[in-house]
């Protein structure tokens, strides 16, 4: 018995160990950058350049700026401008460094019962979703989409409370999927949009208010604050993606044929 | 029906295919799981057989914490352990969150209530005789604990076969701790909930077949041993 016990510690110790050797970067970011794949092809020619690993933790927006408030992450890359001005105010981050934007969009059933093709305005097209409370299915989870969804029932002078507003306090791609199967509408970036089109029954009601537009931003983690965040490190990656290379990746990177995001550094 | 089959074959090409991110995966859930579980064994049998074979002032109490922990949901652990182990918390300088390691302390945080509490019932099952007879052959604590480990070992292995269940199933302190990152923390579970996130249901689901399918082999191979020594 007590043999074999060793046995089974020993095959343990034999197990792959993490690898600790590389250096290491951690982001934290919005779960429509990591769903839509970006990260994906963005990462590895830096990762490449610099010898790093970029360790991705993939969560909303307001959670991601906590971590980043904490110190857990050496940099955040999110989109959420207003929380973003307060955390750099705050002397949490050093500076909004503009990575990419594209817009948000809403998405509902294809008869279109709140009649929000028709609708002449966004402040229009929100009200209609209230009055007819045919369904709308929030994030609810203090993400950069759920932020720019409250500020739009602001704007609308509507508090979105009753049956038809469900805030379920999941990710991006869950959220689309509830809104498809409860023939709900509702709100989310273009990115993820594209990605799930195919997936997805819900067909674009409203787009191309200048409200929509949706921003993304990295800000590095105040070293004043947190001395023992790779700013250096950091930066060198806001540089990358900053970069014409970086830039390019961003402009070329397509889901079924349509671009997803739209560089913001003019080369 | 679609769905199902959809998932059941993913699942079968996931395990074929070893595709090198699932392969990585399972072994970072593995690795993870059976260290917990072995660590929480160190600290949950001992106290467990002590607890069994010893009076001590708030005992019934310590019994009774036991049985409440065993509730413990795994997203406090998570929350817990955030607060310990981040920037600003006590352990904060031992830049330890998003690594393997701070999840293998949630997850024996996890199980040593669990292992320690059956541990009792292991030892509270073997004959009444034995312990009587470690004190009339004079036996101190610890030997009097290694003869019952020996005697109980089955139930000794089934409770730890049972942290370790619980320690490969859960995602409340991978996901808190560890971070889900790629290559690095992201486990079975964690990915399960990253590819719902992402509305990947039909994967995410073959994910967790590809989790059971890991979990009736490890347990195959630990009722082995057990049946080694029948």
């Amino acid at each position: 018995m007590k043999i074999k016990i060793h046995y089974l510690l020993l095959l343990i110790c034999m197990l792959p160990g993490a690898g600790h050797a590389q250096d290491r970067l951690r982001l934290a970011t919005t779960t429509s950058t990591e769903n839509t794949g970006l990260l994906a092809v963005l990462h590895p020619p830096f990762e490449k350049k610099y010898a790093v690993k970029v360790d991705v933790i993939a969560v909303g927006t307001g959670k991601a700026l906590r971590l980043g408030r904490n110190g857990d992450v050496d940099l955040v890359l999110v989109h959420a401008p207003a929380a973003e001005k307060k955390f750099v105010a705050q002397g949490f981050g050093v500076e909004r460094l503009p990575v990419m934007h594209n817009d948000f969009v809403l998405l509902g059933p294809g008869s279109d019962p709140a009649k929000i093709r028709d609708a002449g305005s966004l402040t229009a097209a929100m009200t209609a979703l209230a009055i007819t409370g045919t369904g709308f299915v929030s994030r609810g989870d203090d993400s950069g989409t759920h932020k720019m969804e409250m500020s739009l029932w602001q704007a609308a002078s509507i508090r979105p409370e009753g049956d038809w507003y469900l805030a379920v306090g999941q990710g991006m791609g869950a959220v689309l999927k509830i809104a498809n199967d409860k023939l709900a509408y509702t709100i989310t970036d273009r990115g993820t949009y594209l990605a799930f089109k195919d997936k997805i029954e819900l067909e674009l009601v409203y787009e191309g208010a200048e409200q929509l537009a949706n921003p993304y931003h990295i800000i590095l983690v105040n070293p004043e604050k947190h001395p023992h965040v790779k700013s250096k490190l950091a930066q060198h990656y806001a540089d990358f993606v900053r970069s014409e290379q970086g830039q390019m990746i961003i402009r070329g990177y397509k889901v079924a044929g349509e671009q997803l995001f739209y560089p913001d550094v003019i080369y | 029906m679609n769905y199902f089959f959809q998932a059941l074959a993913d699942a079968f090409s996931l395990i074929v295919s070893l595709d090198s991110e699932v392969y990585i995966i399972v072994w970072t859930s593995l690795k993870i799981s059976l260290v917990a579980v072995f660590a929480a064994s160190l600290v949950g049998i001992p106290l467990g057989l002590y607890t069994a074979l010893r009076e001590f002032p708030g005992k019934s109490f310590v019994l009774q914490m036991l049985n409440t922990l065993m509730a413990l949901p795994t997203v406090v652990v998570g929350l817990v352990l955030y607060g310990v182990f981040t920037r600003q918390g006590p352990l904060g300088g031992l830049g330890m969150l998003y690594t393997a390691e701070v999840i293998i302390v949630g997850q024996c945080i996890l199980i040593i209530p669990i292992i320690w509490n059956l541990s009792i019932t292991a030892a509270k099952a073997a004959d009444p005789r034995l312990a009587d007879t470690c004190k009339a052959l004079g036996a101190n604590t610890l030997q009097q604990g290694w003869i019952f480990v020996g005697e109980v070992r089955y139930a000794l292995m089934a409770a730890m076969i049972i942290g370790f269940g619980r320690a490969i199933g859960e995602v409340g302190v991978a996901m808190m701790l560890g971070g889900n990152i790629e290559g690095f923390t992201r486990t079975m579970t964690t990915a399960i909930a990253l590819q719902t996130s992402k509305g990947e249901f039909e994967f995410g689901l073959a994910l967790g077949v590809l989790l059971m399918t890991v979990a009736f082999v490890v347990n195959a191979i630990l009722q082995w041993f057990q049946s080694l020594n029948q």
